[in-house]
């Protein structure tokens, strides 16, 4: 080995010269990534390649689910005992919630107000949980082809859990809520606050800023989707205040919140479609209004 | 025996196929990284068969599979490779696993330059557990360069002499 290196170095650009080279190489493609979208068809070639390795790498988890199902007959019977409860006091509930929902329509159609459109859901399977500590994102096993767009909202059973940004032909890539520049419009459920939660880039802490410190906030306090925006559905929990810092020398409170959902405890989650009625802009407002003027000119 | 170059291509998406295992909790944290192993291996062991480019779409397939920015793992792995042919003459003087510690120490200098690419890029600070990956892959490293090392071994006892 120590024979052969000296004639290494000898045909070809020396060792730090193409280091060099490479770390420029990757310093212009950070800076072109982080600034620009020219990166989206790289990305996508590059997904086609990494696809099916992570399959492949998936396949040890669901055979030990398939496994550990095989032998877990006493479980199963329990769960399914469970579930068949759990399935009476939803189905009572939803049969409520159906004779409240077509009063629903009926008060809305009375308001003359925008209808909601019901939302589809797909499910989809959590493909990679990323081992990097700097993004908190995940990949889904759902992508283009299954008509996931990017925009589309993430559920779990217990609330949001965040927003697909990227699509690939087969997978989907989901921003979580955690994520530093992640932020959801927010209402408090007890009385109706409208605010912005972000993300901190940390596990399970998620943040309500420039809520001033005599804001009428309580730990406690359940947080679910304003609606406002047009992207997420009203009304879908996203998180708990857990503490609250008022120091009287900030103008603002610190306010930390825990997500609703699981994202480290299920394997599915649900991604909702949600084409939100489109409300219409003042210039196609005061398109519609002149029509009576027009009538009466001729 | 040289490596053969498809042995060397085999190593490369086993490890990245073991980079890709969904784990979660402690087991993700203290999962190394496997591709920066196999390829140190291949840089000490190999370095005429091996160019840092390698390294640097080695690390653009991590990119992407853990879906942070273009780059990151590029970076980290070319500095990861450049260190490691530079010690490449030191490493031949000591055998098995007394190369661990300064294996762990070129992981270690790998992820602390992926750590400055991620804080640069706006990430926060991910906690010390982050190192620990290093620390598990330089124990690893005895057994991964046995493992490595078998097919290059001659096949019976008898031809070695």
């Amino acid at each position: 080995m120590i024979e052969i290196s000296p004639r290494f170095f000898r045909h070809s650009p020396s060792l730090l010269a193409r280091t060099a080279f490479f770390v420029m190489l990757s310093l212009l493609l950070m800076a072109l990534d982080s600034r620009s979208k020219y990166l989206g068809g790289v990305r996508e070639i590059f997904s086609v390649i990494v696809y099916p390795l992570q399959k492949l790498a998936h396949v040890p988890m669901s055979m030990y689910d398939a496994t550990s199902e095989l032998f877990q007959h006493g479980e199963i019977a329990e769960e399914n005992a469970r579930l068949k409860q759990q399935h009476l006091v939803d189905k009572g509930q939803l049969l409520r919630l159906r004779a409240l929902e077509a009063e629903n329509t009926q008060l809305r159609k009375l308001l003359n107000a925008t209808q909601r459109i019901e939302n589809k859901a797909t499910v989809a399977e959590i493909l990679r949980v990323p081992h990097d500590p700097f993004n908190r994102k995940v990949l889904l096993d759902k992508g283009s082809m299954a008509g996931i767009e990017s925009g589309q909202v993430v559920v779990d059973d217990m609330g949001v859990v965040g927003q697909v940004t990227r699509n690939y032909p087969l997978a989907s890539e989901v921003t979580l809520l955690t994520d530093r520049d992640h932020s959801v419009p927010v209402q408090v459920v007890r009385n109706g606050l409208r605010s912005i939660i972000s993300g901190t880039g940390r596990e399970g802490v998620l943040e309500l800023r420039y809520m001033a410190i005599n804001t009428d906030i309580q730990e406690g306090d359940v947080l679910v989707t304003s609606g406002i925006d047009g992207i997420y559905p009203p009304g879908l929990p996203v998180a708990a205040v857990s503490q609250i810092e008022r120091n009287p020398n900030y103008i603002f409170a610190r306010i930390i919140c825990t997500p609703a959902s699981g994202v480290n405890q299920n394997r599915q989650l649900l991604i909702l479609s949600t084409r939100a009625p489109r409300t219409g802009t003042p210039a196609e407002a005061t398109k519609m209004k002149p029509r009576p003027q027009e009538a009466r000119r001729q | 025996m040289p490596a053969k170059g498809w042995f060397i291509m085999l190593s490369l998406i086993v490890a990245l196929l073991l980079n890709l295992i969904p784990l979660t909790g402690t087991a993700r944290t203290l999962q190394p990284d496997f591709v920066a192993l196999v390829m140190l291996y291949w840089y000490v062991n190999e370095p005429q068969r091996v160019g840092i480019g390698m390294a640097f779409w080695m690390g653009l397939l991590m990119d992407l599979s853990n879906a942070s920015t273009f780059g990151q793992h590029a970076l980290g792995y070319s500095v990861m490779a450049f260190m490691a042919l530079i010690f490449n003459r030191r490493m031949g003087i000591f055998e098995g696993y007394k190369q661990a510690p300064q294996i762990g120490l070129v992981l270690l200098s790998g992820q602390i330059v992926t750590l400055l690419a991620g804080l640069f890029a706006g990430s926060p600070f991910p906690g010390w557990n982050f190192f620990l990956g290093s620390i598990v892959g330089m124990l690893l490293w005895p057994l991964l360069s046995a493992i490595l090392r078998v097919p290059q071994k001659p096949w019976s006892a008898s031809d070695a002499r």
